[in-house]
């Protein structure tokens, strides 16, 4: 019981970060046109920021399972 | 070339095998061996999140305003994170109550209110309808858009043409039957449907597979990847990486998020798949992390086929929206554009069937059974009614199914179509406060929650759902211009003068401000109910312990065979009794009618129903057959505590047993062992007394000869005394012995700690007892290494030890013959010293106590001279001094003892040690 509340409480962890990063200004400083590698730096903050929620969330959960 | 015959060929091959997928895993799910029990298919069969506005609408978003399209995926993915409490919550709570429907849902937390039902679920309606019909639309004009492969711009104008309509037709009464067939083939009382549930898992791969397939057709086909497509749309002037620029801003990238957020909870259709379809709490986990990642890889080659679509069709008048499917199409791929044609069919027909089965549900238990409860008042028919809720199903289905077709035929290509998608969202954003508050404030009535959300419904329908009749043309504009009666503070898109955002952004913030608003103005009015207050407990307590809190608040009189009776009506005879049958044997009763018509028993009635009828008309059923005496709030709250309280004492009273039972088994194992103890004590002291009797009878008996017979001879008499003395010696032998075992167990021994080198003590006690060796003819070889070996003991005790090992050698080495090799190795850690003997070694069973006291080997055939102390005490010095002794035996080839202790590194010590060489010694 005890440990399925951490669970829970990293994962509200996870959602705060994820609004921190799409949803502050800190969203601003990759708001650009600048080019990384050829890629727009914004589509790769977004989606780079998309797949470390992701990640994060998944090891959260499944090493949980473990 | 696709042909029309074609294009419908395979249409239908795919709808049959969508039919196959949910066939069998019903079949499987009668079988009790469920195909959908799994966290990945749960996960899967959200992703009906992804409809055909997604599939082919993101596209035309994203072309028009870049990454604006995101939000609506980046919302949910924000939220899943939540839903290990969020959503966990709801869930406990629908299983707990059988909640059936988000309408239930509501209805049920503000004291299953009827009304409360009947307007969610009109919302839902008003709000959906036109979301199917905009599916519907989607399959039609993706198959107009299809046939005339592979011209592309034909295609494009083509899709305005209402030429085939009856398209859409065919597909609505298509996906009525689907619908019905797997929806609502038969009354389920916890309304789960495996079949449907595992075809939408499949619709959902079949849409990603179909869209990453044009994704990377569009990006590493047509262009060289990703850098030299944003390459290329950079020069073309259409690429817009611009966050801010595109959304309009950042308050409608926030505004679409939250927007989006809800919506993924609050849609009937997410509710249906994530809520009541969810066989299992352990599933949400991996919905957590692997619904976003689905968002994610569905959402990666938006913005390349996007771009890909705008520079393959520069200057030509093509639809963004249709370039999933004309992008192939204009490059001549004509299986791409089949697949990428059966993608979007899923996403449509994912869609389509699981919210018609949601909204059903939701017409049926909260829009026609209250109206024919309230036609029956009292009682109903005494007929079997389940076939008359299927029938209500089933049309609800069909008119559902109608009602999206005729919106489709005759809104057509109007804006209040084309642009529902968002519409809808913000229409079901309204259930949010109602339901989420509620999940966590007690305070929330009902009243609060009609209120706010006819309030935010108004809103809605006053700043989104007229302004966009009026831009179909189906309102003047005027309305929209200047204000209703030309008040400009009340434009419906600029209401009260806001502006600076986009039409969704605004009615999201002008509704909820309304809903939020209302919701607690008129909750803060007056203190809930009985009601209220009971269902507020239970939802917001929902995750407080770690059983669902079940407990019969009720009062008054029942008779368990009107109870039955009303089950029986509404679920049908068969599936009532099996419910009341397992319901009986859990209170151990052994028939139906021995029931007693508790509190807890219609409370079991009334969730029973509820999963059928929806929980406000089940309790207006349950009380139509019963006598109830109203509750007082305080009494409310005495039952809710004291269940509380029972639960949390039987945790505690669970906990102490446990640890008493811990207690209690280290208390017999204690015992065990001290009887043990005893028992070996006891024999300890026979085994010494047996020991002293016998040297002290021979000692007597000589004695005594010598007392009596003065006459004995010289010769005789000195042998008589000379068994005397040894037998003396050995009793003080054996009391020594006892002794000295009892002070090294007590800790009292004193020990001496010396530097000692053991070759040349082992030489020591070779000598010492190398005229026993020669007495008994045994033959001793040593093998002592050149260097010493200085270990860190007491000189004498350990001397005691190798004279025990080497007599005990000789003892049971065979008389002339007999061998006995002495061993001494030095490792780089410790040094082992092993005496084998080739007597006839030590029985297997024999060796595990072989170190016990008195336990001599049996051996030889005689009985062994000894104490049965020597190799107890021995291994007590050998591991005193941080050592080891052990045994190797083969009976019938000698025993080996070994020794080892840890060698004492030092160099302090004179080397000048005589060493024996190496060499037989021979006695």
């Amino acid at each position: 019981m005890r440990h399925s509340i951490l669970i829970r409480q990293r994962l509200v962890g996870i959602f705060l970060l994820g609004l921190v990063l799409l949803y502050s200004p800190a969203l601003t400083l990759f708001d650009s046109a600048a080019e990384w590698g050829g890629i727009p730096v914004s589509y790769l903050y977004l989606f780079g920021v998309w797949l470390l929620i992701i990640v994060l969330a998944a090891l959260t959960v499944e090493a949980d399972r473990r | 070339m696709l042909s029309t015959t074609l294009i419908i060929v395979y249409s239908l091959l795919y709808l049959a095998l969508l039919f196959a997928i949910a066939y069998w895993a019903d079949r499987r799910a009668d079988q009790q061996r469920s195909v959908i029990s799994r966290p990945t298919v749960y996960a899967l069969s959200l992703a009906v999140y992804c409809t055909a506005w997604t599939y082919y609408g993101s596209v035309g978003r994203a072309a028009a305003t870049g990454v604006g399209f995101l939000p609506i995926y980046l919302g949910p993915t924000l939220i899943a994170a939540l839903w290990g409490t969020l959503l966990l919550k709801i869930v406990r709570v629908s299983k707990v109550q059988r909640i059936t429907s988000i309408a239930d849902f509501i209805a049920s937390r503000y004291g299953k209110s009827q009304l409360l039902g009947g307007i969610v679920t009109v919302i839902a309606v008003l709000g959906v309808v036109p979301y199917i019909a905009l599916q519907l639309k989607a399959i039609s004009s993706s198959f107009t858009i299809l046939q005339s492969h592979p011209d592309a711009d034909l295609a494009a104008t083509a899709g305005r043409i209402p030429m085939l309509q009856d398209t859409a037709l065919y597909v609505a009464l298509l996906l009525a039957a689907f619908t019905i067939l797997f929806g609502a083939r038969h009354l389920d009382a916890s309304e789960r449907h495996e079949g449907m549930v595992a075809a939408i898992a499949f619709e959902s791969i079949v849409k990603l597979v179909a869209f990453l397939a044009v994704g990377i057709f569009a990006t590493f086909y047509l262009h060289d990847g990703f850098a030299d497509l944003f390459d290329k749309a950079e020069r073309a002037g259409v690429l817009n990486p611009m966050i801010a620029e595109g959304t309009g801003g950042y308050g409608n990238w926030y505004a679409l998020t939250i927007l989006a957020a809800l919506a993924v909870m609050m849609l009937p259709r997410q509710f249906q798949v994530s809520v009541v379809e969810n066989s299992s709490e352990g599933h949400l986990h991996r919905a957590v992390w692997m619904f976003p990642l689905y968002l994610l890889l569905i959402n990666i080659f938006v913005i390349p086929i996007a771009l890909a679509g705008q520079l393959t069709f520069e200057g030509r008048n093509v639809d963004a929206d249709t370039f999933v499917l004309t992008l192939p199409m204009a490059h001549g791929q004509g299986g791409l554009s089949l697949l990428a044609f059966i993608g979007g069919l899923s996403a449509a027909t994912g869609m389509v069937i699981v919210e018609t089965i949601a909204l059903s549900t939701m017409v049926c238990n909260d829009l026609v059974m209250p109206g024919l409860l309230r036609r029956w008042k009292r009682m109903p028919p005494e007929a079997d009614l389940s076939q008359l809720l299927l029938k209500i199903r089933r049309g609800a289905i069909v008119v559902i199914l109608l009602l999206g077709y005729l919106y489709f035929h005759f809104a057509g290509e109007a804006y209040a179509l084309v642009s529902i998608g968002l519409i809808s969202f913000s229409a079901v954003a309204q259930f949010a406060p109602a339901m989420l508050i509620g999940l966590y404030w007690r305070g929330g009535t009902r009243a609060g929650a009609l209120a706010g959300l006819l309030a935010g419904f108004g809103i809605w329908v006053y700043t989104l759902l007229l302004p966009s009749f009026a831009k179909s043309g189906w309102l003047s504009s005027g309305f929209v211009q200047q204000g209703p009666f030309g008040i400009e503070l009340l434009r419906p898109q600029e209401l009260f003068g806001l502006t600076g955002m986009n039409e969704i952004t605004h009615c999201l913030f002008w509704s909820m401000v309304f809903n939020v608003g209302a919701y607690l103005f008129f909750s803060l009015m007056r203190t809930p109910n009985v009601h209220e207050a009971t269902q507020a407990t239970l939802f917001v307590d929902a995750l407080r312990h770690e059983r669902p809190l079940e407990v019969g608040l009720w009062r008054g009189q029942a008779d368990i065979r009107e109870l039955f009776g009303l089950a029986e009506r509404f679920l049908g005879k068969e599936r009532a009794r099996n419910a009341f049958r397992r319901y009986a044997d859990g209170r151990q009763v052994a028939d139906i009618e021995d029931l007693p018509a508790d509190a807890e028993t219609v409370r079991f009635a009334e969730t029973l129903l509820a999963g059928a009828i929806g929980s406000a008309s089940a309790r207006v059923m349950v009380a139509s057959v019963t006598a109830e005496e109203p509750l007082g709030l305080d009494e409310v709250f005495d039952i809710l505590d004291e269940a509380s309280q029972i639960r949390a004492y039987s945790q505690e009273l669970e906990e102490k047993s446990l640890e008493l039972e811990a207690a209690s088994r280290e208390l017999r194992q204690a015992n065990e062992q001290l009887k043990e103890i005893d028992r070996l004590k006891d024999d300890f002291m026979s085994s010494v007394t047996h020991e002293l009797r016998t040297p002290l009878a021979s000692i007597r008996a000589f004695s005594e000869i010598l007392y009596d017979d003065p006459e004995v001879e010289l010769e005789q008499r000195r042998r008589f005394l000379g068994i005397v003395v040894s037998e003396t010696e050995r009793l003080s032998r054996l009391v020594n012995q006892v002794l000295d075992l009892a002070k090294i167990e007590s800790g009292h021994a004193d020990w001496l700690s010396e530097h000692v080198d053991l070759a040349q003590l082992v030489s020591e006690a070779i000598e010492a007892t190398e005229q026993l060796f020669k007495e008994r003819g045994v033959q001793v070889v040593r093998e002592l290494p050149d260097r010493p070996c200085v270990v860190n003991v007491d000189r004498d005790r350990l001397m005691q030890v190798v004279l025990n090992l080497l007599s005990n050698a000789v003892k049971f080495a065979p008389r002339d013959g007999g061998l006995v090799q002495v061993h001494l190795s030095a490792g780089s850690e410790s040094c082992r010293v092993s005496v084998a003997d080739n007597g006839p070694g030590i029985a297997e069973q024999d060796q595990p106590y072989i170190f016990e006291r008195f336990r001599q080997g049996s051996g030889g055939t005689e009985k062994p001279v000894g104490t049965g102390l020597g190799l107890p005490i021995s291994r007590r010095i050998v591991e005193h001094f941080g050592g080891r002794i052990w045994l190797d035996s083969n009976p019938d080839k000698g025993a080996t003892f070994t020794f080892e202790l840890p060698m004492k590194h030092s160099s302090d010590r004179p080397a000048g040690n005589e060493h024996a060489q190496e060499g037989p010694d021979s006695g």
